[in-house]
């Protein structure tokens, strides 16, 4: 199923993807990605009927880690890469909804 | 330009007949005449170099065992994280930004004795097939510098292809280890899924990435892998059996081995007359030195490209997303988070990465999932299953790693589907997490080098390179 | 089942969310702790930097594995996901969490009161990190900026998912209730609600009594304790029947919950749908407890709330459930149990540990069983009376050991039974008209003789052996 992606689509997915496009770029993105949409239509026609997905091309389960606490960054090292710190915490600007 | 292989330079420099520093200090030399031309690196850690190699030294005068890549510099992917130095990926969002830890890969290659003289430049993020896609410009093919060194780690088989390193690590997730290998004219191989640790290899798409050797010769790029493969607690998808032997498997030569011309491939569209004719040549020599080689259809490989446009963005939207400006990397100051978000994300990503992370957020979006993302996980069983097939029947199979030499810079820039189209050959062993070998065969149009890849099935690594090893000899 | 007197019933589907008690967090090797300072419990892995892998921490797994076998789940082969939005809590903008792979499926929780309530599912998944807002009074939206801590970013946490089976605040408190016991029982969390170790959700929607139609639901976030929890459930109902009273309709939305003036709001309506892409988590591999793993974890259980108190009330036959429930969930239901074995009187020893025991909870750790065994026998010897072995029993829970050293302390010598009759026909005696009445039906009289005798033998009398010896007196006399 080759579904188009509009305009309206790309600006809805920019959206999700906290992307700012400007009113070219919409349209020139809309046509870029339904030249590749149109492209991969070519798997979506495929017959998968009882084909399982794979995730992962490992055959490989269970992996886990014993939970013993391992040394990690010191507060300086976890904070010396942030853009802004008050407090020994990350500074945000103002959060505009809770939490989903 | 016949320079010594990685292997020679560590023998002298264990045996004491030369010194690491020196060996160092003749590559920097290199990179310091021809590197304004190629831009191979986004940083040439000279200093760091010099001392790294002085610590080697000081082993091998102690009489220590310096390791077996003793003193041989190595040029690291900038998707690698390098303790202490700057890791960007080729994007403004990750600019300035310093790691707290080595990647398990890096860690492992320098324990060998390796000395990074470097981080060599990227398409943006790892997406892209031309190198052209960073932030810090384009790098040129040392070969012909109009022409791009093909990607995404074009940065790093270019500092080989040009003399700046023996070795150089990439990473590869539909190609970009094997694709630039052959566009530069050097050796490059893709390990099976889970032979080397992710850890500290920034994210593009994790069921696929894996990291990898360029090298000038198969011997060398074997020894590489050697050095940094096997099991690492830290990666949950790292395979739990110890690094392969596959040294010794280089000089077996191909007597009695089921070689495959994937028929698909060989005739793909549009594939360059000479990187027909190279193919040809190839399988030809391998049955002359004793293979039995024969044509096979794998008609899966064929949806590997448009199933990989798919995946791969889906994972990249996702692992992207932690680029925001709140705990590193670029910020744009705006009053609300959202905004903030947006414009930080909107400066710091380039044109290809924006475009695949939307491509991979409407794949996945409410609606789409089941006609996308997951129809492209089904194909990739379907591909797996293809490949099983052909496996029965033979050992190992050859196609072109690319369908084309290298070509023009800014000749397929305005053209994402034509750009993506360069992966055609590689992508379906990335699919299925198989490795895959691309080993220099002659040279096509202008002169420009051929890759031919050769690939196996999950862990047939020593049956690979047994191959690539013959390819390389008979190479004309 | 609890219907409104307007025949509107009540629906209650909750979610909580119990963190669990490991050393770890759910994906990297920091410490799970609580109250550290910001930002000291972070490493390459929980703060999302970029080439950083997860890898999962076993002892979570067996928790989630005894919470999925104690609710008599399906404890199924799983796949974790991502769930993908951006929020500045969450280090990598996903949660891992799983999705429609839970590791428990289709369990249920028996209420104390025999009600069964579904479970639907109980899954593991990463805690987000912590925002502070600065400024507004703390309110998200009046804020000038917000503070990020991570150190609880990555901590594991199992959901567990009731199936829309409760009818009432009371039910629903009695779930969490009994969830909470079943979660410490199993090692799984320390409780505590107010420290944020579990967060519950509740689903509310009403309908009409009778109807097998589901009403349009609410979903109240912001319930910090049971209390919090019932009243929020009982106001949000009532919000409910009165808009459906009122004609109007229930829209579906989250609400708050504001325990201070008491009601739900409606949550800030969101700029957009959220849209969380979920898909497999390519970082992880799929997650395949076998049968002997099963097995190993389903007996390893410790007996359960439901199982204790089935086992008290089998002592004491006839005992109040409600102090059965308390004796289990204050932990003493072992102390009686020991007591009934070493010769005590299993109901004195049950209603001793639910009252004057369990009043003095943080003490009755130290309490010595044998000590405690050996009391409640002397008392059923009539050796002391209940008043004077409540007193020992209070020395005995500061710390004391030898009830008999105790009652000698406090000058509770046994006063001997032939000493006790002759004290009441000593009263009898002095109260003749008191006496007549007595023997004519009334029986509140008998606290008269009781004080006279109590006077008389300095408090050394047990009341009831009196009362006894009044009833017996004027049986004889009728006869």
């Amino acid at each position: 199923m080759a579904a188009r992606i509009s305009p309206a689509d790309v600006a809805h997915v920019a959206r999700l993807a906290r992307l700012e496009l400007a009113p070219e770029e919409v349209e020139l993105y809309a046509s870029q990605l339904a030249q590749v949409l149109d492209y991969a239509a070519e798997v979506a026609a495929l017959d998968t009927e009882g084909v399982a997905p794979t995730a992962h091309p490992l055959p490989v389960r269970n992996v886990l880690r014993p939970d013993v606490p391992v040394p990690g960054l010191s507060r300086e090292e976890a904070l010396s890469q942030a853009p802004e710190v008050e407090e020994g915490q990350f500074r945000v600007p103002r959060i505009l909804g809770e939490e989903p | 330009m016949t320079l010594p292989t990685a292997l020679d330079l560590a023998q002298a420099v264990r045996t004491g007949e030369r010194s690491a520093v020196e060996v160092v200090e003749e590559h920097l030399a290199r990179v310091e005449e021809a590197e304004p031309e190629v831009h191979a690196f986004n940083l040439v850690a000279g200093e760091e170099a010099r001392a790294a190699a002085a610590q080697v030294d000081a082993r091998v005068a102690r009489g220590e065992d310096p390791g077996p890549l003793a003193g041989v510099p190595l040029a690291l992917k900038d998707n690698l994280c390098t303790r202490g130095l700057p890791t960007t990926c080729s994007s403004r969002i990750l600019a300035g930004w310093v790691p707290p830890y080595d990647a398990t890969a890096v860690s492992r290659a320098v324990r060998s004795g390796a000395v990074v003289i470097g981080k060599t430049n990227l398409d943006e993020f790892a997406m892209g097939s031309s190198t052209e896609n960073s932030a810090f410009g384009p790098t040129r093919n040392p070969l012909d510098p109009i022409r791009v060194p093909g990607g995404s780690s074009g940065g790093s088989a270019a500092a080989v292809a040009a003399g700046f390193a023996p070795l150089a690590l990439g990473s590869d997730t539909g190609g970009s280890i094997r694709q630039p290998a052959a566009l530069c004219g050097v050796v490059g191989l893709k390990p099976t899924y889970g032979v080397v640790s992710r850890y500290g290899l920034v994210a593009f798409a994790s069921s696929l990435d894996q990291v990898g050797p360029l090298a000038r010769t198969v011997g060398d790029a074997v020894a590489l892998l050697e050095a940094i493969a096997g099991h690492d607690p830290a990666d949950s998808t790292s395979l739990d059996r110890p690094a392969p032997a596959l040294s010794g498997c280089l000089a077996q030569g191909v007597e009695g081995l089921r070689i495959g011309v994937i028929q698909e491939l060989a005739g793909v569209e549009g594939i360059a007359p000479e990187v027909g004719a190279r193919l040809h040549e190839a399988a030809d020599a391998l049955a002359g030195a004793g293979a039995k080689v024969d044509e096979v259809s794998v008609p899966a490989t064929m949806w590997g490209l448009p199933a990989y446009y798919l995946l791969a963005p889906a994972e990249a939207s996702s692992n992207l997303a932690r680029y925001d400006g709140v705990r590193y990397g670029l910020r744009l100051a705006r009053p609300d988070i959202t905004s903030m978000y947006e414009a930080t994300r909107s400066a710091g990503f380039g044109p290809e990465v924006k475009r695949r992370i939307m491509l991979g957020t409407f794949a996945l979006s409410a609606g789409y999932y089941d006609a996308y993302y997951g129809q492209a996980q089904r194909v990739r069983t379907l591909i797996i299953e293809s490949f099983a097939a052909a496996y029965e029947r033979f050992d190992a199979l050859l196609s072109p790693t690319a369908p084309t030499t290298a070509f023009p810079l800014g000749s397929r820039t305005a053209d994402p589907l034509a750009m993506y189209l360069s992966d055609v050959c590689t992508v379906a062993s990335s699919l299925a997490g198989h490795p895959a070998l691309s080993v220099p065969f002659g040279t096509g149009e202008g002169g420009l080098p051929v890759g031919i890849q050769v690939m196996a099935p999950a862990l047939g690594e020593p049956v690979m390179v047994r191959v690539g090893a013959a390819l390389e000899d008979l190479a004309p | 089942m609890t219907t409104s007197p307007g025949g509107w019933e009540t629906v209650v589907g909750l979610e909580v969310h119990c963190e669990l008690r490991t050393a770890t967090k759910l994906f990297c090797g920091c410490r799970n702790a609580f109250g550290e300072e910001p930002n000291t419990s972070v490493c390459p892995v929980c703060l999302g930097l970029p080439g950083s892998l997860p890898v999962l921490n076993a002892h979570a797994v067996e928790l989630a594995m005894r919470i999925g076998a104690a609710l008599h789940c399906e404890v199924r082969p799983s796949i974790f996901h991502r769930k993908n939005y951006f929020y500045p809590d969450m280090p990598k903008d996903y949660q891992i969490s799983q999705y429609d792979q839970p590791i428990n499926v289709g369990g249920y929780l028996e209420l104390p009161d025999g009600t069964r309530v579904g479970i639907v599912r109980a899954h593991m998944e990463e805690d987000t990190g912590k925002s502070t807002h600065v400024g507004g009074g703390g309110r998200i939206h009046e804020a000038s900026h917000s503070l990020v801590d991570y150190n609880r970013a990555g901590v594991p946490l199992v959901e567990i998912v009731s199936a829309p089976d409760i009818r009432s605040a009371d039910q629903a408190r009695a779930y969490v209730n009994e969830l909470r016991g079943i979660l410490v029982a199993t090692g799984a969390s320390d409780g505590k609600m107010e420290e944020g170790s579990l967060r519950v959700d509740a689903n509310v929607s009403v309908r009409r009594a009778g109807s097998d139609a589901y009403g349009t639901r609410c979903e109240v976030k912001n319930l910090n304790s049971l209390r919090s929890l019932a009243r929020a459930v009982e106001h949000e109902a009532a919000r409910q029947v009165a808009l459906l009273e009122a004609g109007q309709a229930v829209v579906q939305e989250t609400r708050h919950w504001d325990e201070g003036a008491g009601r739900t709001q409606a949550l800030r309506s969101k700029e957009e749908a959220f849209d969380y892409r979920y898909f497999p988590e390519p970082d992880l591999v799929p997650l395949e407890p076998d049968g002997p793993w099963r097995a190993r974890v389903a007996a390893s259980l410790p007996p359960l709330p439901a199982e204790r108190r089935a086992r008290v009330a089998a002592l004491a036959p006839g005992a109040p459930p409600d102090r059965v429930a308390a004796v289990v969930e204050l932990g003493l239901d072992g102390l009686v149990l020991e007591a009934a074995a070493a010769g005590a009187d299993p109901a004195l020893a049950l209603s001793r540990a639910a009252n004057e025991v369990a009043a003095r909870a943080p003490a009755a750790g130290g309490l010595d069983p044998g000590a405690f065994a050996s009391l409640l026998q002397m008392e059923s010897r009539g050796e002391l009376t209940p008043t004077q072995a409540k007193a020992v029993l209070s020395r005995l829970l500061d710390g004391q050991r030898d009830p008999a050293g105790v009652a000698r302390e406090l000058g509770f010598e046994a006063l001997p039974a032939t000493d006790l009759a002759q004290a009441v026909d000593e009263a009898i005696a002095a109260l003749p008209r008191e006496w007549e009445r007595y023997l004519s039906g009334e029986d509140k009289l008998a606290g008269v003789f009781v004080g006279a005798v109590m006077k008389a033998t300095r408090g050394r009398a047990d009341g009831k052996a009196v009362t006894g010896l009044l009833r017996e007196r004027r049986r004889s006399q009728a006869g």
